[in-house]
Formats: structure tokens, sequence, C-alpha cells
């Protein structure tokens, strides 16, 4: 057994004065060490896996969207409906599997790609590094919550196969209660349970390190602004997502034991579903976006050699966000029939999150300000990032508008804002750390120049795919469309256009990582230089299988 | 029209492609024949299908979709002005109530509201944003170039200035508050009620169709199913011409609205949630079950308006689309009587008990007549309760206690 409760003597055989074969020696068998794993950075990896592979299924998902919307008309759904079901298939179940793919690509992205990548992925390799603890505070744990989303996943994939659930990600009731029969959605629903009670049990674990196991001289105030945003999107998830199990098993029981929570026929209301999901929604996407706020601020300063301007600012300015972030969700609900007064209190709330946003923002500019940048790769993406979080942001401020979501809501507008921040904005943030950290992860360099044409032609292609839904939403584009008056052609075809880059971009990537854990260079313990203070650096590439036998002290 | 070249290749694409594809793509609305191919033109096929008269008689909403676009009756006989459906003939008007194909920017509002909310966003909204957008890119490209480490070797070690900090937190302080003025004003003048004396309009979503209702000019009904292309419709069903509106647009029967007349337009649903919007009118009110939504607004010109469903509720989600036609008042008042319907005394809504699903009034044994067949006297459920002065609880301050 590895687990150094047990044996103490097995923690100090292996310190880190032995660098030279640390990570060959006293591993646990394959199957222990990948299925049975208590190592954090063990489970980091496999997160990281299982986020690629979801990102891979997501965004294949979304090229057969694009590639659907390229033209008006109905074109390939017919023929993927009668391959997915076997012969066949009626123009309604054609277009119902439109609804199945919308579903799927959103619930994917968000609960299998972005979440497990920032949170379980870098936050559980590199908040115990960073805040000097050996290992995360319920190692045991942390494996659950990595195991529960594989039949969570599995659930959500298994669905289209019982009809499929074609809901939306927002699984409104009553088209996911009486609206749609069959076990799918019910399906769709046990997996959210699944993979809420992992993120669950990894907030409380990540909550339970960062207040207990930071080294001698981390305070709360030292703490890397990684960790810090790994910590405020943490208290999120412990929030918000209980509030979405009970909705979900609301919908659970209306569907299933005639319960009428959501049934106005019973008495119930079909806007309390929607009040309920957005408490979760609207925090939900700040916990998909603060920790690629945190990997940011780390590679700005790290290639500006400089710290991070105004550190508390920016710390706080992430607490207000997380905080504001819960007292806004109806921004979501506009056309719902919310009062005057309802609606001029959540469009000034909303407005109000643009002040800590912009704090960050001009903070980052500010950290380069005076600095001695150079732009290697992760530096590239972080830049992307700023500038692509930035638009995405100031078209947030529009939507903000009550008054103005009369026209905008579900239209293209809103789909480009919200890729904007989170395609553009999340997923930035994700290559960014992951080029940052992927020397340290591997112990093998990327290779630059992939990396740098990777940053590129992605850059280009998410612009052209989601640059133009702007102006289909303006002209009124009504979103989950498989089809379209023909009005809206162009700026269609020219989107699914940008798809396309987008996948070569995406195809050089793959090609990199390949390339790079097959013949990349030795990384060394720390190659960004001075720049890079964290405590990752100290350590070698990869670091050893138990770090921090004797605490580090921070002064 | 913009891009009419590219439109028209893209049409021949999709022409091409048209074998396989479900929809052969509809010739571009810039190509849309003269007027005159519009009203009352079309044959109208012999059918023993009930004439508007007959709709009226139909109480409550359908729950159970009607056959789409099936053939209409002829035209009303004393309305030359009637299309063969009995809508009053309009004319497409590209860029109109509609949308435009490769423009930049919202579609042409036709409502005092959203001429304001129109001005709200390409004034402050637009120019806001993008200013902050370049200024952030600006700071980008300088710090990019000013600061590589060819030219700043060295760098800094400054991480507070206490002062840039506070203005950099106030002035965003400043330009939303500059911003929410003009949007708080723009959520009072939406929520305006109807004066006395509007039309209402009542909008009901169904998987996936819309019916209609005008409670206050006799109640009747009308339902609107998208109309479907040439080659998909079945035997002796209707389909769509250029004249009806765009491909996916394109109803059975249109909405028919008085212009310079306030509507209060009431929505809810069946079904599932579905949501009514126009954009030309900047509107979009969801329609739920169990929910009575209202709003207002105004028509200023007279036109073909399109509006599509918004709020996913299925597989036809977006093949129920919704065709207003604005006309004079005074059609408007030829169009309703066409219907079977009956025109309000000025100022004064109709007192006629609206058909409600599941309401007295909607079936055979209803009660409303006050006496059973039998005689004997029932109270209407749906009458107010009659006002007394017995508590209403124990609680002395509660709404029942008025009278002590």
């Amino acid at each position: 057994m590895t687990d150094t409760a047990l044996n103490p003597n097995a923690f100090v055989a292996h310190g880190h004065e032995d660098h030279a074969h640390h990570d060959a020696d006293h591993k646990p068998g394959f199957f222990q060490r990948w299925f049975m794993s208590t190592n954090h950075k063990d489970i980091g990896t496999l997160y990281l896996i299982f986020a690629i592979v979801a990102g891979i299924i997501g965004g294949a998902i979304s090229g057969l969207m694009r590639a659907e919307l390229a033209h008006p008309g109905i074109q390939y759904l017919g023929g993927w409906a009668s391959m997915l079901h076997g012969g066949p298939q009626s123009l309604d179940q054609s277009l119902h599997l439109w609804n199945v793919l919308i579903t799927a690509h959103g619930l994917i992205m968000v609960f299998f790609m972005v979440m497990p990548a920032m949170i379980g992925g870098f936050g559980n390799w590199f908040v115990p590094i960073m805040i000097g603890a050996p290992d995360m505070a319920f190692p045991r744990m942390n494996n659950v919550s990595f195991w529960l989303l594989i039949p969570s996943f599995t659930l959500l994939l298994a669905s289209p196969f019982f009809g499929g659930a074609g809901n939306g990600w927002t699984l409104y009731a009553p088209l996911s209660t009486y609206g749609e029969p069959g076990p799918s959605t019910d399906m769709a629903i046990l997996s959210l349970h699944l993979a809420g009670a992992s993120s669950i049990l990894g907030a409380i674990n990540f909550i339970t390190t960062i207040f207990n196991m930071r080294a001698p001289g981390m305070t709360l105030h030292k703490m890397p602004l990684f960790v810090w945003s790994v910590l405020v999107t943490a208290f999120l998830l412990l929030l918000a997502l209980p509030v979405l199990a009970a909705a979900i098993t609301m919908l659970l029981t209306d569907r299933n034991f005639g319960t009428t929570f959501f049934d106005p026929a019973g008495g119930g209301d079909p806007v309390l579903y929607q009040h309920l999901f957005w408490f979760f929604g609207h925090p939900e996407v700040y916990i998909m976006i603060l920790p690629g706020f945190g990997i940011v601020s780390q590679i700005i300063a790290t290639f500006s050699r400089k710290p991070v301007f105004g550190y508390l600012g920016m710390a706080y300015a992430m607490v207000a966000i997380g905080v504001v972030g819960f007292v806004v969700w109806a921004h979501h609900m506009f056309t719902t029939g919310l009062s005057v007064n309802t609606k001029m209190y959540f469009t000034a709330a909303t407005m109000v999150i643009a002040v800590p946003t912009g704090i960050k923002i001009f903070s980052w500019i500010a950290t380069m300000w005076g600095g001695s940048l150079s732009f290697k790769t992760p530096m590239t993406w972080a830049l992307g990032f700023i500038f692509m979080f930035t638009v995405g942001g100031v078209t947030g401020v529009v939507l903000a508008n009550g008054g103005v979501d009369d026209y905008m809501q579900d239209t293209y507008y809103v789909v480009a804002h919200f890729h904007y921040v989170l395609s553009l904005g999340a997923v930035f943030g994700l290559f960014a750390g992951f080029y940052y950290w992927f020397p340290k992860m591997s112990g093998k360099m990327y290779n630059e120049f992939l990396g740098q044409l990777h940053f590129w032609v992605f850059f280009v292609g998410v612009n052209v795919l989601f640059f133009p839904m702007h102006f289909l939403g303006l002209q009124g584009m009504p979103r989950r469309y498989p089809d379209y008056p023909d009005a809206f052609a162009h700026w269609n075809t020219v989107a699914s256009h940008g798809y396309e880059l987008m996948a070569v971009g995406m195809a050089i990537f793959f090609v990199n990582v390949i390339w790079s854990l097959m013949a990349g260079k030795k990384a060394p313990d720390n190659p960004w230089g001075e720049g890079a203070t964290t405590l990752e650096w100290t350590l070698s590439s990869p670091p050893p299988y138990h770090q921090f036998e004797t605490l580090p002290v921070v002064e | 029209m913009h891009r009419t070249g590219f439109k028209t290749i893209l049409a021949a694409a999709a022409l091409m492609l048209g074998g396989a594809s479900l929809h052969a793509a509809a010739p571009a609305a810039s190509a849309s024949p003269p007027a005159a191919q519009a009203p009352a033109a079309a044959p109208a096929p012999a059918s023993t299908s009930p004439g508007p008269q007959n709709s009226a008689n139909v109480p409550g909403a359908t729950n159970t979709a009607p056959t789409t676009a099936s053939a209409t009756p002829p035209a009303a006989p004393n309305s030359p002005l009637l299309a063969v459906d009995g809508a009053p003939g309009a004319r497409v008007q590209p860029g109109i109530g509609q949308p435009t194909d490769g423009v930049y920017g919202l579609q042409t509002q036709v409502t005092a509201n959203g001429r304001f909310a129109h001005w709200f966003h390409d004034s402050i909204l637009f120019p806001s944003i993008t200013a902050i957008s370049l200024l952030v890119l600006a700071l980008l490209i300088w710090v990019i170039v000013r600061f590589r480490r060819a030219a700043n070797p060295v760098p800094s070690k400054t991480s507070h200035n206490t002062t840039i900090e506070v203005l950099w937190t106030l002035l965003p302080v400043v330009a939303l508050v500059l911003i929410a003025v003009p949007s708080i004003g723009l959520l009072q003048a939406q929520f305006r009620p109807a004066p006395a004396g509007a039309v209402t309009l009542k909008a009901i979503g169904n998987q996936w169709y819309w019916t209609y209702q005008y409670p206050d000019h006799g109640g009747f009904e009308i339902t609107a199913n998208m109309l479907k292309e040439r080659n998909e419709i079945a035997a002796g069903e209707r389909a769509r011409t250029d004249a009806d509106g765009p491909r996916l647009l394109a109803t059975d029967n249109r909405i028919v609205l008085p212009v310079g007349v306030p509507i209060r337009l009431i929505t809810t649903a069946n079904d599932v949630i579905h949501s009514w919007a126009v954009p030309a009118f900047w509107l979009k009110l969801d329609a739920i079950p169990g929910r009575l939504n209202e709003t207002s607004f105004t028509i200023e010109k007279p036109g073909l308006y399109f509006g599509q469903c918004s709020e996913l509720c299925g597989a036809r989600h977006a093949y129920m689309p919704i065709a207003v036609e604005a006309v004079s008042p005074a059609v408007f008042a030829q169009w309703v009587r066409a219907k079977g319907g009956t025109m309000p005394a000025a100022g004064k809504a109709s007192d006629k008990v609206i058909p409600q699903v599941g309401s007295d009034a909607a079936d055979a044994t209803s009660n409303s007549g006050s006496t059973y067949p039998d005689g004997g006297q029932v109270l209407n459920g749906t009458e107010q309760a009659p006002v007394t002065s017995q508590r209403a609880t124990g609680n002395r301050g509660g709404l029942g206690n008025q009278g002590l």
C-alpha cells in the first residue's frame, strides 16, 4: 500500500533528495496506481485525460451541429438519426436528434470537460503543491470524486441510445417532465446527480486542504492567486450544486412518482424550476471561469517577471464575483414574466459584476506594465484570454439590461456571448494552463512552434466561428434551431468555416501533445526563469511521487 | 438588399444539393414576385372545411394539432381586400419585419419601445462596449510592444498603486450608472400597462403551433401553422408562396392587428414553455403553462412582421413561426367581422366571456347558465365570492378584517 498513514516509513524513504530515480521507484503497480489512486497528481492526470476525452466528444458533437447549420434546410439530421436508431426515421425524430445534440454538447462541455479540467485536473495537480502540502486532505475521497465521473459520463453517453434527452442543458420543466417520456432524461438527470456529488466531494476536499494544509508561513494572503481562485470556486460548488441536486431530484419525482413541483395542473410552477436551476447555473459559469482567472494570473506574472499587480484586489475581486454571482440568477429569465422591480434589480446587480471583472482585466495589464515580457506559448494564450474574455464580458453588459433582453434573450447573441467567455475564455485559460504546466506534469517540454501555431489557428478559428453569431443574434436568429430562415445563411456558413479552422487548431494541439510526450526535450525544474515563483517550480519535473516530506517554509 | 449576389450563389448551391436535402432552398426574399400575385389571386380550392365564422364557435384552445395548412376557404364575400384565408393581403417587404442576410445590426423597429431600445443599443451600449474592447486591446498591444523583453530587460517591481486601483474601480461604476439610467427607463416604458381600449391578443403556445384569441372581439380563435415548402406538402395542403413570407417564417393564418392602437399581449401555453417573439416589436414573452404573461405595445406602421418561437419546446421548435399583419383599424374591424367576431363599442372592451380550456363555458355540460336542466340553482365557481364581513382568519390585521 502506498498509504503513508499506514506506512509512514515509506514516506520518508523516498524523499526528494533522490530526484534521480524518484519516478521509477516505489510506485504501486499499474492497476493500483491508476484505479485505486490516492495521489493528487495521479488523480489530476486522470481528470485531465478524462477532460480531453470528453472534450473530443463534445467538440465532435459541435462539429455535427456546425455541419448541419452550414446551410439552410435539414441536411444530415435524418441520416444521423437513422444511423443512431437503425432504419429510416421520421422528421420529428431527426429534429429531436438535434435537441439531443445540443443538450449533449452543453452538458459534456460544462460538466465533463471544463470543470474536470480546471478543478479536478489543474486544481488537484497544483493546489497542494502551491500551498506546500504533501497531498489533498482526503486522498481517498479525491479518488471517489474522480471515479464518480465515469458512471456519470457513461449514463449521459448512453442516453441517446434510449431515445435521447432533448431538453437543452438547462433541462427546463415541463419539457423535461411530461414533455419527454422514456428513460433518457432520467439517465441525464442521474448523470448530473453523480457529477454533482463528485464536485461537492471535490469542493469539500479543496476547502479543507486550503484551510488546513498550508505550509508554515503560507498565510491566506500569501497564497498564489490560482489557489485563491480554486478556493472561491470550491465554495461556489459547495453552495450551488446542492440546489441543482434538489431541482433535478424534483424533476425526477415529477417524471416518475407523480409529484407536481413544476406542473401547474397540480399547483406547481414551471418557473420555479428555472429559479432553482439558475440559482445553481449562474454561479456555475463562475465555477468554470474563476480557475481560468487564477491560471492567467500565474502566467502573466511569470512571463512578465513581475509580481501580480494589486494582489489583494485580485483575490478579493474573485471573492466579490463569487458572492455577487449568487444574487444575479434571474437575468437568465428576463422574458419569463418577472415584475418590473425584479427586472430592475437583476439588471443593476448583474452590472455590478462588471466592476470586479474590470479590476481583474486592468490588474493583469498593470502586471505586465513595466514588466519584461516574453511570449512563450502559455503567455500567448493568456494574452488571448484577456482580450477574448473582455469581448465576451462586454456583451454581457449588453445582455444585463433587462429591457434589451426582450430582443436578445435566446438568440445567437447569447450564444456568441457565452462562447466568448467559455470557449474563448475558459478554454483559452485551459490551454494556457496546459502549456504552462505541461513541462512540470510530464517532465517533457512541448514544442514551442506547434504551440504558437496551435494558438494562432485556434484563435482565428474560434473568432470566425463565434463572432458572426453576434450578427445572427442582432438579426434575431433564435438559438437551438436546426434549420433557419434563409436570411441567416451567410453568417452561419461563415461560422461553420470557422469551426473547420478551429478543428485544424485542435489537430495541431494533439500532434503537439503526442510528439512532446514521445520525443519532447527533458524539462528542467523551472523552464520559465525567475518570474516563476510558486512552489511547483522548486520541485523536479515531473515532481516526486510524494512531495514535501519536510514542509517548505514560506517567508 | 445586402449581399444579394452571395445569396444567389448560395441558393444555387443549395438547389444543387436539393436532391439530398429535405428542404430545397427557397428563393431569396428579394426575389419575391410582384405583389399582384399576392392577395386573392391564388386559386381558392374547393373545400368543405369550416369557414371563418365557424371558428368562432370552437370554444377554447384545441389541444390537438389541426391539420397543417389545409385547404383554405374562399375569402369572405364582402371584403375584396381579404386574401384566400380571410386575411388581408399585405406585401412582404424585404428588410422590414424579417431578418436580412449578411448584415450587422438590429432589425428595424416599428414600436416606440423598440425604437427607444434600438437607440439605446446603437447609441449607448454598442459604442461603450466597442470603446472598452478597443481600450483593452490598445493597452495590450502597448504593453506587448513597449515591455517586451528586448525593449525592457529589467522589470520594475511595482505591485501597488492605490490611486489607479481606486480609479479603475470607480470609473466603471460611473460608466455603469450612466448605462443603467436609460436601461431602467426602457424597463419602465416596457412595463407601462395597456390603456383602456387596447386590443387584447391572447397567444397560446402548443407543440408546435400557435393559437390566438381575441377576447375583446367576440373571443374567436385562429390557429397559425407554419406553411411548408412545395416539396414537403401532402396532397391538398397549401404550400408556401413568396407572398406568404420567407421560408420557416410564413404561417397559414396570420394574426391581424391594428396599427396605432395599443395591443395588450397575453401569452400562455398548453403543453410546454414556448416564447412569443417578434424582433421588429422588440418583444419576447415566454408562454408558460399555468401562467398568463402580459405586455403591451403599439405598432406604428402597417406591414408584415415575422417572429419565431424562442424557448426550446421539443422537436419542431424551429417550425412554429409567428406572422403578424398590421393593418389600419378599419381593415382590422373588417377582418374581425369576417372571422365572426364583433368590435367592442368605442372605448369599451367586449364583455363576452372568453372560453378557456376546462372552463365552465367550454363544454356542453356547462353550468354557466346558472341552472342545471333539472332547474336547480348552481353557483358558478368562477363567480366572485360575495362580500362578507366575516373574518377570513383569526388574524385581526388580515385583509378579511376590513369591516371590523
